[in-house]
């Protein structure tokens, strides 16, 4: 390459720099934002952002999944995904509140065994435990089998709904102690959900384990050509996944008071939907936990203004269902585009 | 500069029927650049993949740096000093130079194990004095490796070699897939590699590039090596003569 060259390569190349997905996305909220506001306006005659307590609910009702979209993410950056997370929630919310009853309730899960008002760390270890061991399964399948991670966590997410009824046979698990519940009290699951994120958003960056994440989702070979041990690295990335899932899945009952074996139903859906929509790209390596917390955001935005213009819950859900879809779509056009720009 | 770098005898492939190297006698002196050609199909990667681990031979005797060595995979040449620029580029394209060069083997500030914490400061200093001793300009290493040209990602493949002071480096066509600039470019990092002494094994078709930039040429044909030929002994016309195998070397009479 000539002198004369390099400076102006240098200078386009700079231009297109500027514009990070996690920007997109955060225009794309803004913009949606706005729109919500004068249809507020229009629809209910007041403000959609005026009100402070709509946007505690509206914050409150997506971080739980945002929990579990943080895994999801660092799932999707290695090139992989994961379904299973749903049911994982729905598995380790069961499994967990059964250690977590008050003995008043005679009807506790484990009352006849003695095992109620127990300490609040006992099932917070057995929750983390039991999605810690989910995404370990997933891991070990998709790096060790080499099963596509799809079918992999596909399986994962059958399984797991399966345990989530049978460990009750279908009955619902109430009445935690209030040291359980309060990790749902509140805006508790936010606060959660901000730590889970800026820690994880600090690992990704300054970590050997999240250089290896983009690495293998980048270019496998070559990470695995530099010596990077993929398997074990895939298996750990996976159970992260897991953990929080189960994670997310105690709040969500502790939030409830309840557990049941359907929750978390759809899930998994969600959390990928947040990650593509914040610039997580399916294809793998790219990605952040900034994008995908904006990309949250978006979600909950959208959520809480159909309700708040009185949209009927069935338009909601074919809405959201574009949404995912529409997010796919421009992954795919910023993919297609990279490859020409790269030619 | 009698020092042998790398000594390579009998050394033999064979998948199943097919002989795809046989009984190859070789030596790479310090400082040397040699350049290896050949038909397709000639044995000439086959004998890459044998030296860099990338493979397991038949049979024969690597000694390299003075030691016999048996690497289990292209990792443990890599830490023994062999570095290889492959045709398809091992790189990760989604991030930037320092991550590339040091993937793997990352310098560390905190070792906590899988999450410990990297040493970015020290990665993009010691990259940029890779860069500086190969003469590789590249305008930002902040950049992911996708939003550079083809030469440039070669020139940062080749980098690597300076960074980690690797003892030989292999280059298996570096310049195939490049641009006459670019070309020229990668050409350029070869010649410093040979003004600082870093001997050097080149795999090419390129006559010109050739002639311009070793010592000495290897031809294969048919899995055997058939000419050793010292630059200044030899034209162009001769070596195809050994390439199409219109001639062969007096010592290796015979053996093809």
């Amino acid at each position: 390459m000539s002198e004369a060259a390099l400076p102006a390569v240098a200078k386009a190349r700079k231009k297109k720099r500027h514009w990070p997905p996690e920007l997109n996305a955060l225009i794309g909220l803004i913009g949606i934002a706005i729109i919500f506001e004068v249809l507020g306006w229009m629809v209910r005659d007041q403000s959609f952002f005026g009100s402070v307590t709509r946007l505690k609910i509206m914050i409150l009702q997506v971080s739980i999944i945002g929990i579990i979209a943080i895994g999801v993410t660092q799932v999707i950056i290695t090139g992989g995904i994961d379904l299973s997370s749903g049911s994982i929630v729905g598995a380790t919310a069961m499994i967990a509140m059964s250690f977590a009853q008050v003995g008043t309730y005679e009807k506790a899960f484990f009352a006849e065994q003695g095992w109620t008002d127990l300490p609040v760390v006992i099932p917070i270890a057995i929750g983390l435990s039991c999605g810690l061991f989910a995404g370990f399964i997933n891991g070990v399948l998709i790096a060790y089998t080499r099963i596509p991670p799809f079918i992999a966590t596909l399986g994962m997410m059958v399984s797991a709904r399966g345990v989530a009824k049978w460990w009750t046979k279908g009955k619902p698990v109430s009445f935690p102690t209030d040291d359980f519940a309060a990790l749902g009290a509140g805006m508790t699951p936010v606060v959660i959900f901000i730590v889970i994120a800026v820690l994880f958003h600090l690992i990704l960056k300054y970590t050997v384990y999240g250089k290896h994440t983009y690495a293998i989702g980048s270019n496998e070979d070559a990470a695995r050509m530099s010596g990077i041990n993929v398997e074990k690295h895939l298996v750990l990335v996976y159970s992260i996944a897991g953990l929080l899932a189960g994670l997310a899945a105690m709040v969500l009952s502790a939030r409830g008071l309840t557990a049941q074996s359907g929750m978390g139903v759809m899930y998994e859906l969600d959390a990928i939907a947040m990650s593509v929509i914040g610039g997580v790209s399916l294809a793998g390596g790219r990605g952040s936990i900034v994008g995908t917390a904006i990309g949250m955001v978006i979600f909950g935005v959208i959520i809480s203004g159909f309700t708040f213009i009185r949209l009927d819950a069935f338009y909601q859900e074919m809405i959201k269902g574009a949404i995912i879809v529409g997010a796919v779509v421009a992954d795919v056009h910023r993919q297609k585009r990279r490859a020409a720009e790269s030619d | 500069m009698t020092d042998s770098i790398l000594k390579v005898e009998g050394l033999t492939k064979h998948y199943g029927g097919v002989h795809a190297l046989e009984d190859a006698n070789f030596e790479l002196l310090a400082g040397e650049h040699v350049a290896i050609m050949g038909d397709n199909g000639a044995g000439k990667s086959t004998f890459v993949r044998q030296i860099t681990g990338v493979e397991q031979r038949t049979r024969g005797k690597i000694t390299f740096m003075g030691s016999e060595v048996n690497f289990a995979g292209p990792l443990d040449a890599r830490e023994a000093g062999i570095e290889t620029v492959f045709q398809n580029l091992a790189l990760a394209d989604d991030l930037d130079v320092p991550s590339n060069l040091f993937l793997g083997r990352e310098k560390i500030l905190l070792n906590l194990g899988p999450f410990s914490i990297l040493d970015m400061k020290g990665m993009r200093e010691a990259t940029e004095e890779g860069l500086k001793r190969t003469a590789v300009k590249i305008p930002n290493i902040n950049n992911a490796i996708r939003n550079m040209s083809g030469g440039q990602r070669q020139c940062v493949a080749i980098a690597r070699t300076a960074t980690f002071h690797s003892k030989l480096t292999i280059m298996d066509e570096p310049t195939a897939a490049l641009g006459v600039q670019e070309t020229e470019q990668v050409e350029n990092i070869i010649r410093t590699l040979k003004d600082s002494g870093e001997p050097l094994i080149l795999v090419s078709h390129n006559m010109r590039q050739v002639f311009d930039l070793v010592d000495r040429i290897i031809v294969f044909r048919r899995g055997r090596i058939v000419a050793n030929l010292r630059k200044e002994e030899t034209d162009g016309q001769d070596v195809v003569a050994y390439i199409t195998g219109a001639k062969t070397g007096e010592e290796y009479l015979g053996a093809a």
